[in-house]
């Protein structure tokens, strides 16, 4: 298959800002919305989700040669259901409580749009370079996005950052709901459409220089 | 026409039984670990599920394992001892198992030394509905009580307990208000500690207070 599209560099410079999966792509919402209570929550996902990608772009840009177009969902579920498993039983051995804590949202792993699309998108397509060079930087895009939304949840919620309380309740009334699942939505909303204003300022910014 | 079908899903197939390999592989070398997890998780509940207990004390005791019903309905449970700080018996925590909404809900049922009341309930994994059923994790507290509060009312252990929409009235024992919305959640949380509560469990369990506990044995590092 000839090496076509962006290279590794651009494939992981992109998944960082200019195609972040969570403000660009808008994609793996529901670990978004559902783990960024709190930062540990929202990392220990994104961990999980970088281990998961990195794997299945890699195997299946190895593998891309031998796809059937009709079969290539089957096998890039199989691929990632492999990799979640695994992911899911080394949190369970390692990291009990934080295992217990994300609950279903690591087997919900399986059925992340982020993962699905990079596979069909990059890996399916390019070379292993440029399909393990998207996923690294798909993951920190990922990974980002989630600390982001977390960062703002548990400060404001809690008045810590990863449990670490940095706005003492003397100083700062907790905002319970920034931790309930309104708090997601309105977090999400409030940074989505600021990354939004600055996107469309630079675009504006841009024109006028050209 | 097989030879077709075969053709187009080698790769399936060996992938499959690739991914399956290294699966076995990474739960053969984990689950141990796993199990030690969720033994010392079972232990640290204990406390809270029968007041009184000690679980350093309590976790010295080997679980009495009880098997009830026969054939394909054999269910093997395991009953930890609640001891208190001087290792007198308190009461029983009995680890159960069944078909929740999604998946398999584990879970720790309190009871007393004699098996006729329950003292309380713990969910130890689950993997029901976010938002809907995983509320059937929620303990809550006295003024706002969650699902699971209601198992510290002194339900009667030798009854079955019945699920119901509306608020049980404050005398009425063994029954227990659905988390709304997942009616087949609280149902099956019910079914489970009803199917585990058994005759044959409190008996064997009564039996096992008279014969007395026998020291878990120690592993060497």
């Amino acid at each position: 298959m000839a090496m076509d599209g962006p290279t590794p560099l651009e494939r992981f410079i992109n998944g960082i800002l200019p195609e972040n999966p969570t403000y660009r792509q808008v994609l793996g919402m529901c670990p978004t919305l559902a783990v960024t209570n709190g930062m540990k929550e929202a990392m220990t996902m994104a961990g999980a989700v970088a281990f998961t990608l990195i794997c299945a772009n890699i195997v299946t840009s190895l593998i891309r040669g031998l796809l059937k177009p009709h079969l290539r969902i089957l096998v890039f579920t199989l691929t990632i259901a492999a990799f979640v498993t695994i992911a899911d039983r080394f949190l369970a051995a390692f990291l009990p409580d934080m295992s217990r804590a994300l609950g279903p949202y690591v087997p919900l792993i399986i059925v992340n749009c982020v993962i699905i699309c990079r596979c069909e998108v990059c890996a399916s397509k390019q070379g292993v370079a440029a399909a393990a060079a998207d996923a690294v930087g798909q993951s920190i895009g990922f990974a980002l996005g989630l600390a982001s939304i977390a960062a703002v949840r548990e400060i404001i919620g809690n008045g810590s950052i990863f449990e670490f309380t940095i706005l003492p309740e003397a100083y700062w009334p907790r905002w319970g709901i920034m931790l309930l699942p309104p708090g997601a939505f309105l977090t999400l909303g409030l940074l989505m459409g600021g990354f939004n204003l600055l996107s469309a300022r630079s675009e504006k910014r841009k024109k006028a220089l050209a | 026409m097989k030879v077709k079908y075969i053709s187009q899903a080698w790769l399936v197939l060996l992938l499959s039984l690739s991914f399956g390999g290294a699966l076995a592989g990474v739960d053969v070398w984990l689950a141990p670990r796993i199990a030690k997890n969720k033994l010392d998780a079972t232990i640290k509940k204990i406390s809270i599920l029968v007041s009184g207990a000690d679980n350093a004390v309590s976790g010295r005791y080997k679980p009495v394992e009880v098997v009830v019903g026969e054939g394909k309905f054999k269910t093997t449970y395991e009953a930890f001892w609640a001891m208190d700080d001087a290792g007198k018996p308190r009461g029983w925590v009995i680890k159960a198992s069944g078909q929740g909404f999604a998946d398999k809900i584990e879970l720790l049922i309190g009871v007393d030394a004699k098996c006729e009341v329950i003292k309380g309930l713990s969910i130890l994994s689950q993997k029901e509905t976010p938002g809907l059923g995983n509320k059937i994790e929620d303990l809550g507290d006295e003024k706002k009580p969650g699902f699971l509060w209601q198992f510290h009312y002194g339900h009667r252990a030798n009854q079955p307990l019945t699920v119901t929409t509306a608020s049980p009235k404050p005398n009425e024992f063994n029954k227990i208000k659905a988390v709304g919305g997942a009616t087949i959640s609280s149902r099956s949380v019910c079914n489970i500690v009803n199917d585990a509560l058994s005759e044959q469990l409190r008996t064997a369990l009564v039996e096992a207070l008279k014969k007395g506990p026998t020291l878990r044995p120690v592993k060497k590092e």
